[in-house]
């Protein structure tokens, strides 16, 4: 029994630890300036939204957040595409060196992406996309470990439906869209789900490849006013991160499971 | 990972009917063709962004360029020669090295104890279990911010809690002593849930006989720990080991927003001087060295892996 409470202690604990920065986040945002500033610190504040006015005096934080969503959106969009396609002609049709372009897929999972910062930047700048939408996107819309999940559920769909879509005269195209997708819904959920949170909380790209306020996405926009304001300003800094964080919270409250399945699939059967 | 290969799904018709005929060989070229067509914009971005950038690198490796003058000056390997023997290169590899390892050697303690903890049968324990693996995947820009405040020497949550033991918190950031441990800890804080789900996972799939007769031989807890349960999930392990170094050389998000690779240059990896040479000091021809020297160290750990992989450190 002793031990038990102590084991109930520890996982108490280990909550608090990863509860309190969460914690200490959301108290700041919300209070009055004046209570940030006091000590010791004031643990129930008086709740205001006076940060989120000063953030979003500090810096266009409605650009920011719309930047995001589109490059959240339509990342998320063409990359999803990308790898349904790719998995699709994979599993279910003949080219010659079939098998050669699958690991020219794959490999490209064993290029760094830190490594091609600096050529990617100069291919950007060379097709005129520096600080546009299209620099931003397209770069990142390549898909090696997406794919490789896809495919790898399609070769798990029994034969027998797709054969029966083909004997009734359905294309290709209309089997992918009709059969195969609708059987594969849990793992095109996880796919979705964990691109767009790539997409969303991409950082050193959306960094190097915009230069003006009207381009910037939210994490780096948080840079930017964190930079700004230094230290006189964390309640400003806590709303700011507070935008940035809410909506992958959000998407992670409801979409757990099939983060954490995509997660140690990946993982296990790798 | 392992590539499941099934036959090749031919259409139904064509296992009936004799090959050979026109119409088939019309309906493989608009397979072809089909095939092309879904594969194409990937292979294309793929080739355009991951594989030429390797190439472009090796190139600009070779050269002395500032990004404005129309062409690179062509140099040799005098960016690799003076780079290797350059101590300031020692420096940000000796850290990169101490940044990773704190960092692998911690995830996999720390992942392994709460998987231990989560395991057992406690009420609450998968909601403990969801709050530490949260923060993995929050922006890390986001989550740099909050630890900024938390180490903030004036009114950081860290002063609040030390403060009544009578201690009293470094200025973490801006002392070269505290710099590198606080990244840590922030990425340890952001990480650990992961590697505790990935060995919770595993720990479920071990078979339970084993460890039962071993109970039942009288070994005790830590003897079944370390001969049954430690090399059983030594698969896990080494799965983590790998994808934690090739992440944690990565590491940028953090290190740009909490310290930028200061205070002077404690903070400074290998990830944060390839941005600093090429897009702070606009130095092509050094930044593309330190590219293809971490492409290449990376390249042995995940060609290590494989090998490893092939042989399969598995149980079963």
């Amino acid at each position: 029994m002793k031990l038990r409470a102590i084991q109930y202690v520890v996982l108490i604990g280990v909550a608090a630890v990863f509860l309190g920065p969460l914690y200490w986040l959301l108290s700041t945002a919300f209070k009055q300036p004046s209570e940030i500033y006091q000590w010791p610190p004031a643990w129930w504040p008086h709740l205001t939204w006076e940060n989120f006015s000063l953030a979003w005096k500090a810096a266009p934080f409605d650009r920011y957040f719309l930047n995001s969503t589109i490059i959240t959106v339509v990342g998320t969009a063409l990359k999803v595409i990308n790898a349904v396609l790719t998995a699709y002609a994979f599993a279910y049709l003949r080219f010659p060196f079939k098998k050669v372009l699958f690991f020219l897929v794959l490999g490209a999972m064993m290029v760094p992406g830190h490594v091609t910062l600096l050529p990617n930047y100069l291919t950007v700048a060379t097709l005129g996309w520096i600080n546009t939408y299209a620099g931003l996107i397209i770069p990142g819309i390549g898909s090696a470990f997406a794919t490789f999940l896809m495919r790898q559920h399609f070769l798990t769909l029994p034969t027998e439906v797709t054969d029966a879509a083909a004997v009734d005269g359905a294309g290709h195209l209309r089997t992918l869209w009709r059969v195969v997708l609708p059987m594969s819904q849990p793992m095109l959920v996880t796919v979705v789900v964990i691109t767009a949170v790539e997409e969303w909380n991409n950082f050193v790209w959306p960094l190097i490849v915009t230069n003006t306020a009207s381009m910037r996405t939210l994490p780096v926009g948080l840079l930017i006013l964190k930079d700004e304001e230094g230290l006189a300003a964390w309640g400003t800094i806590m709303a700011g991160t507070l935008l940035v964080l809410a909506p992958m919270l959000l998407i992670f409250l409801i979409a757990q499971r099939y983060i954490v399945g995509g997660i140690t699939q990946g993982a296990l059967k790798g | 990972m392992t590539v499941v290969e099934l036959p090749a799904r031919t259409h139904p018709d064509e296992r009936t009917l004799a090959t050979g005929n026109d119409q088939l060989k019309r309906r493989r070229r608009r397979e072809y063709g089909l095939f092309a067509l879904l594969v194409a914009p990937n292979l294309l971005v793929i080739a355009v962004f991951a594989y030429w950038p390797i190439i472009y690198n090796a190139f600009l490796s070779l050269t002395d360029w500032n990004m404005i003058a129309a062409r690179p000056k062509f140099i040799g390997l005098a960016n690799y020669g003076r780079t290797l023997t350059d101590p300031a290169f020692h420096k940000t590899l000796w850290i990169t090295v101490v940044f990773t390892g704190l960092i692998v050697v911690g995830s996999l303690i720390i992942g392994l104890a709460l998987a231990f903890l989560f395991n057992l049968p406690l009420k609450g324990r998968g909601a403990v279990r969801t709050i530490a693996f949260a923060p993995h995947i929050l922006s890390g820009a986001a989550v740099a911010t909050i630890w900024a405040f938390i180490f903030d020497p004036g009114y950081g949550l860290l002063r609040a809690l030390i403060e009544p033991f009578g201690a009293e918190p470094p200025d973490w950031m801006n002392n070269s002593d505290w710099a590198l441990p606080g990244l840590v800890i922030v990425y340890l804080w952001k990480n650990v849930g992961f590697a505790a789900l990935i060995y919770l996972a595993g720990l479920q799939g071990l078979p339970k006989e084993l460890d039962e007769a071993a109970a039942i031989d009288g070994a005790s807890t830590w003897t079944r720990f370390r001969a049954i349960k430690l090399p059983l999930l030594a698969p896990i392990t080494f799965f983590l080991l790998i994808t934690t170094v090739i992440g944690t050389f990565q590491a940028f998000d953090v290190i740009a927003v909490m310290t930028g690779g200061g205070p002077g240059d404690a903070t400074t990896t290998l990830s944060w001087s390839i941005y600093n040479e090429g897009f702070q000091a606009f130095n092509a021809g050094r930044a593309a060295t330190l590219s293809i020297i971490m492409f290449v160290i990376l390249l042995v750990v995940t060609t290590v892996q494989a090998k490893v992989m092939e042989r399969r450190v598995h149980y079963r």
